[in-house]
């Protein structure tokens, strides 16, 4: 329970950081993808079940607030978490390179998923400049926010399962 | 073994079942209008105070800030400053002439409450989570009197038009935005076109110019876009920037070109809103004509603008539809 509390407050946190803060620190226009690193976090650190959660609680504000149809980035986010909550098992949670390379990994999918559907769709056959101006440069800026805020995430699921520890063993 | 497979399996189905929830929600939102709207109500009632906190927050941050500039800085920003105002100074004056001119002109048209809309400030608080379009959030919506469709300004310039409206919040897409389509119109010829968005232009801070009908080349580099009578949605008169480059098409009909909007759209924290529908502004007009009409004899005018009014209202329904057409909104990506 407490940590749902937790999680749902963190969603909306990085949500708020992502529209108002955010922009404010962008570099040439662009910015990070704070709602990728906590997605892809959480199912590295969960598993499956909890990042298809995160993605989708992520998706569906990002669509409620700002998309052209609800649903279709909360299915982008879901899957993200999903799959990436497949590599649970092979991870250990202080290396920080896995995260950092499924962290870009799917904020280039997700640029690339976003690109089609939404511009590729109308058009907008450019691929290359879209690559170049928009999605690798937010691919990186995100590598640079993971690392900073990685470590937070961490810490944050480590008090947490300490926390559900403690109860656990004082229930029995 | 058998339960991870089981909560394998578990999490598999609960995938399944959202992707489908979602593909629900994608075509509801396509098909209807109502795909967002009360989820959008609550969550726009939890969210927008706390954007509105973290807004009031940094810019305190950003205030004190600005205390701490060297003032060797603010020295020579004071004589730049000093040297600016006395050739605005000049500048102003000679405006204020024209002004007059201008002001004089327009009473002897009778023009004068066209151009005059009523006019709500508000502020910026959220921008669009991607990197991809340029609508942002700001402060104010159906409590203050907005409505969907308003048009959106900053000092200078048109910036764009409201697409979502909340309880205190509204959704603004500027003309920048790759889905923005504004019908406009060179101030000085007349001649119309549309004014697109092109997010690979953002960077150059340029808009497209497109299907501008010019077939006597009389459109130079430099000349005013203003919006055009003729747009559903936006109302005339409102400049949208300067014809930057222009070149005839292949079909030697049409030109099409870059405009520089007038609004620096990368600065931009404060914008007024237009409470006036460009829907509701043609009554408006067609009323005062009516006021203007000779009463020489009461029955024959009254049956006359009767006919005027009839007239003009389908001729605003026809233009509606063309102008869907070329205005539509970002769920049906307004290309054409």
């Amino acid at each position: 329970m407490r940590r749902r509390i937790v999680i749902i407050v963190l969603i909306f946190i990085c949500f708020i950081l992502q529209c108002s803060v955010l922009p404010a620190v962008a570099i040439g226009g662009i910015s990070p993808n704070l709602l990728v690193i906590l997605t892809v976090s959480f199912a590295l650190m969960r598993g499956r079940r909890e990042g298809m959660f995160v993605g989708f609680m992520c998706g569906f504000l990002a669509d409620l607030f700002f998309g052209s149809a609800l649903g279709f980035q909360t299915l982008v986010y879901m899957y993200m978490g999903y799959l990436c909550g497949s590599c649970y098992r092979l991870f250990y949670d202080d290396d920080i390179k896995m995260p950092i390379l499924l962290i870009a990994a799917s904020d280039l999918a997700y640029g690339i998923i976003f690109y089609i559907f939404e511009f590729l769709l109308r058009g907008r056959v450019q691929f290359t400049f879209y690559l170049g101006r928009i999605i690798l440069p937010e691919v990186v800026y995100t590598i640079v926010l993971t690392i900073v805020c990685y470590r937070l995430l961490m810490w944050i699921n480590h008090r947490l399962e300490r926390a559900e520890q403690r109860s656990v063993n004082s229930f029995v | 073994m058998k339960k991870k497979l089981n909560d394998s399996m578990k999490s598999k189905y609960i995938l399944i079942i959202l992707t489908v929830f979602c593909f629900a929600m994608i075509l509801l939102s396509f098909t209807t209008d109502m795909g967002k709207g009360p989820l959008k109500y609550i969550a726009g009632y939890v969210i927008t105070p706390i954007q509105n906190g973290v807004n009031t927050v940094g810019n305190w941050i950003a205030e004190k800030g600005a205390y701490f500039q060297s003032s060797q800085d603010l020295v020579t920003e004071n004589r730049d400053l000093q040297a600016k105002v006395d050739s605005l100074t000049a500048e102003n004056s000679q405006l204020q002439q024209e002004k007059e001119e201008l002001d004089r002109l327009r009473r002897l048209y009778e023009l004068d409450e066209q151009y005059d809309y009523e006019k709500v400030g508000a502020r910026i608080i959220a921008n669009e989570t991607g990197n991809w379009f340029s609508t942002f959030t700001i402060d104010k919506g159906s409590d203050d009197g907005f409505k969907v469709d308003m048009n959106v300004i900053a000092d200078s310039g048109l910036v764009g038009i409201i697409t979502e409206v909340g309880p205190k919040w509204s959704t603004v897409r500027s003309i920048i935005d790759d889905n923005s389509n504004v019908s406009g119109q060179i101030s000085t010829t007349l001649d119309t076109c549309v004014i697109a968005g092109d997010l690979r232009l953002i960077d150059e801070g340029k808009v497209n110019l497109v299907k501008l009908t010019d077939a006597d080349g009389k459109v130079n580099v430099g000349d005013k876009v203003v919006t055009s009578n003729v747009s559903e949605k936006f109302l005339p008169g409102i400049l949208i920037g300067y014809v930057s480059e222009l070149s005839l098409d292949s079909n030697k009909l049409t030109s099409s070109g870059y405009i520089t909007p007038a609004v620096d759209f990368k600065h931009l924290q404060e914008v007024l809103v237009i409470t006036e529908l460009k829907q509701d502004a043609p009554e408006s007009v067609s009323n005062s004509n009516k006021q203007k009409e000779p009463v020489d004899d009461p029955l024959a005018s009254q049956t006359e603008t009767d006919g005027t009014e009839a007239e003009s209202g389908t001729e605003a329904r026809t233009e509606n539809q063309t102008e869907n057409q070329t205005e539509a909104g970002p769920t049906e990506g307004g290309e054409q």
